[in-house]
């Protein structure tokens, strides 16, 4: 356990080292277009749909599963709640009761979106797919679903209240990332404070021995899938906000970077471990980055080179640091536990 | 008879007639020998990945940087030939080099610092074809040799259809072919295949044995490489072009495809008949869609149906033979000994 706190914490301790890093360097690449509150505010606008679905991804990678279906169960979401408000809200006629309409088309969001995470919480858990394979299955299945609904065209002309939610700002701070920072918030509390959450770690690092200390680990992953498809959800909102628009297929790219940005927060893809904070601080790392590059002229596909090599980094580098550790403890207490490490 | 049935390709087998029985009923052209050659032709670049794929995933590995490879491997070609001439084999040759290399350093990443293979290969194809597309700027390569083009109309085999067009067993085909006899070659009669397959099964028993799970490791992505690198080629003689999305985006559907074929994730399992199967089933598929004018936006969905329905089928099976047998593994520390 107590080792466990340590690497932990070192964790956050390389991440904030990186990140220092990254901003001096931008700073002093360049001084005139980093330093400026614009930049930041771009930052603070474009990290919340990024944020929201790597915390999506992040819940799945704790059990040791993955969901390659958040993406598709965005776009699926947003394409519900466009069509929706398309049908019924009349841009040009203002009514009394478009308030509704909204709000019931973000109920129906996040309602598929919880739909989804149940189909691939029973597809892993009763019919015991393994989840990469599942949550690949359903991202066919939905891509397939939201080209069929949509023939491929886009759903535009949001109302005002769906486009401030991406776009607005409250005393200077834009909506999204509000909306975030409480997700965010949500998550770790949920994670770190609640039974399910406990459990939802255990599994990752044992399920058979979470199975024997008497919890339903079917309900554990289902609930799991469920948390991560409404995270999708509402991410999809913000992205139809931010686009104006729904669409079979967007954000695809997204897919990767959220393992990546998973990945490089401290988040073990083998299950177990991982921090909402390492998270977050992973995904600013990422942000300041691709906008620091942008601004020296950098071509978009060089940074996600540089993602790449980073992530190698501190893969390479956690290796080491853990070996090193481990080498202390094992000459520390010889004896019983050595014999059984093979060599 | 009762042995048949506990094999996946048995099923699969099945599958492919019943779906090859409807479609043949709905437009009889299905049943040709001019379509199938074709298809064989369309579908070799597909499926001369999944063979490397299916190396990968007996090995409990993944990769999903194979798509940045093949097109890496594919460009360095095209640039060679249209500057310097050759030809086809040192454009082969040119591709697969490439393609090696760049598996290798998967293979050497994921073997000395064990980082899981899949975050290796999605760093690793975030690295490849970003500087790929930073050095050749994306463009799309048209203008490829009269050479080039002439070899993939080579057919080894020509037949005449009734209205006199000529089809046959295409020389595209013909590397499919030879790409998957060696795969079975070395899986089955080589000690290093024998070792893939025990270190897909057990990774801790097959050090303790004595296998050479570095060789193994490191040949298992490099050959990945490999196929990509010879598959970047084919797709190029495919289509007579070189474009940097024309591949990327499209590895979960060669990983779908190694699936279907009874490659299981966890490792140790699958076979290079089932792979063929498995292409051969999402071939007739998309196929099959054009022929009964279904219209295209339904396949993605049909896809994913496949997927979830076939795989639960053996995953819900598996499960319920492990009910019946219970088998209590007791972990014990790990890491360090993995090596």
């Amino acid at each position: 356990m107590l080792k466990m706190k340590i690497s932990v914490d070192n964790e956050i301790k390389v991440l904030s080292l990186i990140l220092a890093g990254v901003i001096i360097l931008m700073t002093v690449l360049s001084p005139r277009h980093f330093l400026r509150f614009e930049t930041f505010q771009g930052i603070a606008f474009q990290l919340p749909e990024l944020g929201l679905l790597s915390l999506a991804m992040m819940i799945t990678m704790l059990t040791g599963g993955i969901n390659l279906s958040i993406i598709s169960t965005a776009n699926i979401s947003a394409i519900t709640a466009a069509l929706i408000l398309t049908t019924w809200i009349v841009p040009e006629v203002p009514a009394s009761t478009d308030m509704w309409i909204i709000l019931i088309a973000i109920i129906a969001a996040l309602g598929v979106s919880l739909l989804v995470g149940l189909f691939n919480g029973f597809l892993i858990s009763i019919i015991n797919i393994p989840p990469i394979l599942a949550t690949l299955g359903t991202m066919k299945l939905l891509q397939g679903v939201a080209f069929i609904v949509t023939r491929g065209y886009v759903i535009s002309g949001m109302p005002n209240f769906i486009r401030f939610l991406g776009n607005g700002k409250v005393v200077g701070i834009p909506m999204p990332l509000i909306i975030f920072i409480v997700c965010a918030f949500l998550m770790a509390t949920y994670l770190n404070h609640t039974a399910t959450g406990f459990n939802i770690f255990m599994f990752g690092s044992n399920p058979i021995a979470t199975l024997f200390s008497g919890v339903n680990n079917g309900r554990v992953i289902i609930k799991t899938y469920m948390i991560s498809g409404l995270f999708s959800g509402v991410a999809a909102i913000i992205m139809m906000s931010r686009f104006n628009s729904a669409k079979a297929g967007y954000g695809e790219s997204y897919l990767l970077v959220t393992i990546l940005a998973a990945v490089l927060g401290g988040v073990k893809s083998e299950g177990g471990f991982g921090r909402v904070k390492g998270l977050i601080l992973s995904l600013v790392i990422l942000q300041v980055m691709s906008m620091g590059l942008n601004f020296l002229g950098v071509s978009a596909f060089l940074t996600v080179a540089f993602w790449g090599l980073i992530m190698i980094g501190a893969m390479i580098s956690h290796f080491i640091i853990e070996q090193r550790n481990q080498l202390r403890l094992s000459s520390g207490n010889s004896g019983s536990s050595i014999k059984y490490k093979g060599k | 008879m009762k042995k048949l049935f506990q094999h996946h390709e048995t099923y699969l087998v099945l599958i492919i007639l019943v779906l090859s029985a409807v479609i043949t009923s709905i437009n009889a052209n299905f049943l040709t020998a001019e379509n199938m050659f074709d298809m064989m032709k369309s579908n070799s670049f597909v499926g001369i990945m999944a063979i490397g794929m299916l190396l990968v995933l007996i090995s409990g590995g993944i990769d999903i940087s194979f798509a940045a490879i093949a097109t890496v491997g594919q460009y360095v070609m095209a640039l060679f030939i249209i500057r310097f001439g050759g030809n086809i084999f040192i454009a082969l040759a040119l591709s697969a080099i490439v393609g090696t290399l760049l598996g290798m350093i998967n293979g050497l990443l994921i073997y000395y610092f064990r980082i899981p293979s899949i975050i290796t290969t999605i760093a690793t194809m975030n690295i490849y074809y970003g500087f790929l597309i930073v050095f050749t700027g994306g463009k799309w390569i048209y203008s490829l040799p009269d050479w080039f083009r002439k070899f993939a109309e080579i057919r080894l085999l020509t037949f005449y259809s009734s209205r006199g067009i000529a089809y046959g067993l295409s020389v595209v085909t013909f590397i499919w072919i030879l790409v998957s006899i060696s795969a079975v070659v070395i899986l089955k009669y080589t000690i290093l295949g024998r070792s893939i397959y025990a270190m897909g099964g057990d990774r801790k028993s097959s050090v303790r044995v004595g296998l050479n799970i570095f060789l193994t490791e490191t040949f298992v992505y490099s050959f990945m490489g490999l196929l990509a690198g010879i598959a970047g080629v084919v797709q190029a003689l495919l289509v007579q072009t070189v474009a940097p999305n024309s591949i990327v985006g499209k590895e979960l559907n060669v990983i779908a495809a190694v699936v279907l074929g009874g490659a299981s994730l966890a490792g140790g399992k699958g076979s290079v008949f089932g792979v063929i199967l498995g292409v051969a089933l999402l071939a007739i598929l998309r196929n099959g869609m054009t022929l009964m004018a279904v219209p295209a936006v339904w396949f993605e969905f049909l896809v994913g149906f496949v997927i979830l329905v076939s795989i639960g089928i053996s995953s819900y099976r598996g499960k319920k033979k492990s009910t019946q047998t219970s088998v209590i593994e007791i972990v014990m520390e790990e890491t360090s000994c993995l090596k």
